[in-house]
């Protein structure tokens, strides 16, 4: 028994519809589990409320991004054209916000939109060559297609397998099967 | 809860919107249709196209070798027109991009929701665009092996580049625009990518695909992050589309010269790039529909939409040229009253009226819905469009060097043998990189229209299955 227990992942329940789904969802939330998550084809509408999951962090990485491209361009600008090498150019000053603005706002862009992608990667813990949840045939064969699964981690504090299933059948999961770590 | 439930009424046919995915497809269908075009044998058209594609593309190669060892004389460029094809096929290339990043971001910021059906394969054009633009600038500078100074590395002599050149200003917007683009497209195909893996039947394919999709599970705590970064890049590339056309536009404007040098090229620049890519968008699609069986997914509203979109960016386009003319006018320049006299009645006559047809005339048949319905004609229109925006291009840059302040710096231009060899190989490059992306990876974004079907909504009553859950 304790052999198999450390063997589990956890229990993986199957919906048809995204109503179902985000319903199952909402009373899993209430009970307070917390090792848990919701697989869907596509993110559907309501569901991080359903979950009870807060904002994303991930513009905090794009703003951060955004502040260092933004002083990166004019730093860079400031410094090579006006300190180490300054060049006169049509007797204007030789450091002007002005003229360094474009290439900073491009700059702020660019790391902008990287903060964004790598801090998303980053909170996902992405990329990971492997899942137990891909092992499974009937996960990955619904997962990206037309079906939606609510899967209960072992790790969690109040895991019982008989009160899962029953609370998830009750929710009108059709197929509920435990998956191997 | 059933107190609660309000029970809507329809509104009257006239006044609903047509589904965005007609015959009420389901979830599966829409993986199952999108995914053949990759999974199925590869069909006649596909070599058809690609096979003269890759010559032309193997064309470009014998081009730029030739150019590269010989000098920027193989063009047509000489005094005083310096800047010739080259010039006019970069920021031809650079616009018809420029839809692609419309489409992705902007319609995504304003919740346009058809945008998912065209937005896969939009935001390809815009990067096979953008590389083909790339070429020319890198190219024109005549000693290719000295393009690394246009980045600010550290040379021999110790001189930085000077910020103040909008030259200058391009690399960063154009090169900030190619990557962006580039994460904006990747991020967008991951969970798609995911949908080929778990369908994959080859080990090579369940390899390349899983190891493209990074381990995506579809977990709705990844989902939620993920849309967040998806939001944020919108709101990004929004801002960095409109800044790199007119950016663009500067290179022009910031100069002296009478026809570019006036303050309406940054807005007048956009709106023409977006008008060019609608153009092209349409121009592919509407075959694309066809040979691979999606008229369900990119239907006639989308057809129609995009008709629109260049219905209305053609008429701030014709605006801006009447402004343009108005203003040479008002300015009281003598010199400046020369060059748009010299647009309509000098020795290019004949490329300002084409411009002028193709540009201004013919996206005003889209205000009829015969003709936003009938593909033949609208297909026709969308290759009027970019040929019309290529001219756009010849005026400005062409029409304006030819003839400036003193007649005794005029001259004459004519593109050589390379030139125009050459732009043809940049549509074998282009079209090259499009057919493989058909073939390669999915050209809908599959995730994204299973988001839009009804039976996505939990709330609507096709999302809410009889197996569903508490009520």
């Amino acid at each position: 028994m304790n052999h198999s227990r450390t063997q589990t992942y956890g229990l993986v329940a199957e919906f048809a519809t995204t109503a179902a789904v985000l319903h199952a969802a909402e009373k899993v939330r209430d009970r307070g589990f917390t090792h848990w998550d919701v697989f869907t084809p596509f993110p559907v509408h309501g569901m991080d409320r359903a979950m009870g999951l807060r904002n994303s962090r991930v513009g905090w990485f794009a703003f951060l991004g955004g502040v260092t491209g933004y002083l990166t361009g004019m730093l860079m600008i400031w410094w090579m054209n006006a300190v180490d090498y300054p060049i006169i150019v049509g007797g204007k000053p030789m450091f002007s916000p002005f003229a360094a603005f474009p290439p900073s706002y491009e700059l702020t862009i660019l790391f902008g939109a990287f903060g964004a992608v790598l801090g998303m990667f980053f909170l996902n813990r992405l990329p990971r060559l492997h899942h137990p949840l891909l092992k499974n045939r009937r996960f990955t064969g619904g997962v990206t297609h037309d079906k939606f699964y609510l899967v209960i981690e072992r790790d969690d504090p109040k895991y019982s397998e008989a009160e899962i299933r029953k609370l998830l059948e009750e929710s009108g999961s059709a197929h509920i099967e435990r998956v191997e770590a | 809860m059933s107190e609660h439930v309000i029970h809507p009424v329809a509104p009257p046919a006239e006044l609903q919107r047509l589904p965005l995915v007609t015959n009420n497809r389901s979830f599966g269908w829409i993986s199952d249709r999108v995914a053949a075009i990759v999974e199925g044998k590869t069909p006649w058209w596909w070599w058809v196209a690609f096979v003269p594609s890759a010559l032309a593309a193997g064309w470009l190669l014998v081009m730029l070798a030739y150019q590269i060892s010989t000098g920027v004389g193989v063009w047509g460029n000489s005094h005083p027109v310096m800047w010739g094809w080259d010039i006019i096929n970069f920021v031809w290339w650079i616009g018809i991009g420029h839809a692609g990043t419309l489409i992705s971001a902007i319609l995504f910021l304003l919740r346009q929701r058809w945008r998912t059906a065209v937005n896969r394969a939009a935001e390809a054009m815009t990067i096979f665009a953008v590389m083909c633009a790339g070429i020319y600038p890198a190219l024109h500078v005549g000693r290719v092996w000295f393009d690394w100074w246009l980045f600010p590395i550290p040379t021999s002599n110790a001189i930085w580049p000077q910020f103040r050149s909008p030259l200058m200003w391009d690399v960063f917007a154009v090169s900030t625009y190619f990557t962006v683009s580039l994460m904006f497209w990747y991020v967008g195909l991951i969970p798609d990518l995911a949908v080929m893996r778990d369908r994959a039947r080859t080990r090579i394919r369940q390899f390349l695909y899983g190891l493209f999709s990074l381990g995506w599970t579809g977990s709705n705590r990844h989902w939620s992050n993920y849309e967040k970064a998806y939001l944020i890049l919108a709101g990004l590339s929004t801002p960095l589309v409109l800044s790199v056309h007119s950016i663009v536009s500067l290179d022009f404007a910031v100069s002296q010269l009478p026809g570019w040098h006036t303050t309406i090229f940054p807005p007048y620049f956009v709106a023409g790039a977006i008008f060019s890519g609608f153009g092209m968008v349409l121009t592919l699609l509407i075959p694309l529909r066809k040979l691979c069986g999606l008229e369900d997914v990119i239907t006639m509203r989308h057809i129609d939409v995009m008709c629109k979109v260049t219905l209305a960016t053609g008429s701030i386009v014709g605006y801006a040229y009447g402004m343009e003319v108005f203003i040479a006018w008002y300015s009281g320049s003598p010199y400046e009253r020369y060059a748009f006299i010299n647009r309509a009645m000098g020795p290019f006559a004949w490329g300002y009226w084409t411009m002028i047809i193709c540009n201004v005339v013919v996206p005003q048949l889209f205000w009829f819905k015969r003709i936003r319905h009938h593909l033949l004609i609208v297909w026709i229109l969308s290759i009027l469009v970019n040929v019309g925006m290529w001219f756009e291009r010849f005026v400005i840059i062409v029409i304006s060097l030819h003839r400036d302040f003193l007649p005794s710096n005029w001259g004459y231009y004519l593109p050589t043998w390379v030139d125009i060899t050459t732009f043809l190989g940049t549509f074998g490059l282009f079209f090259t990189l499009f057919l493989l992306f058909l073939r390669f990876l999915p050209m809908i974004a599959i995730s994204e229209v299973k988001g839009v079907i009804p039976q996505a909504d939990p709330h609507h009553p096709l999302g809410d299955g009889s197996k569903g859950g508490a009520h």
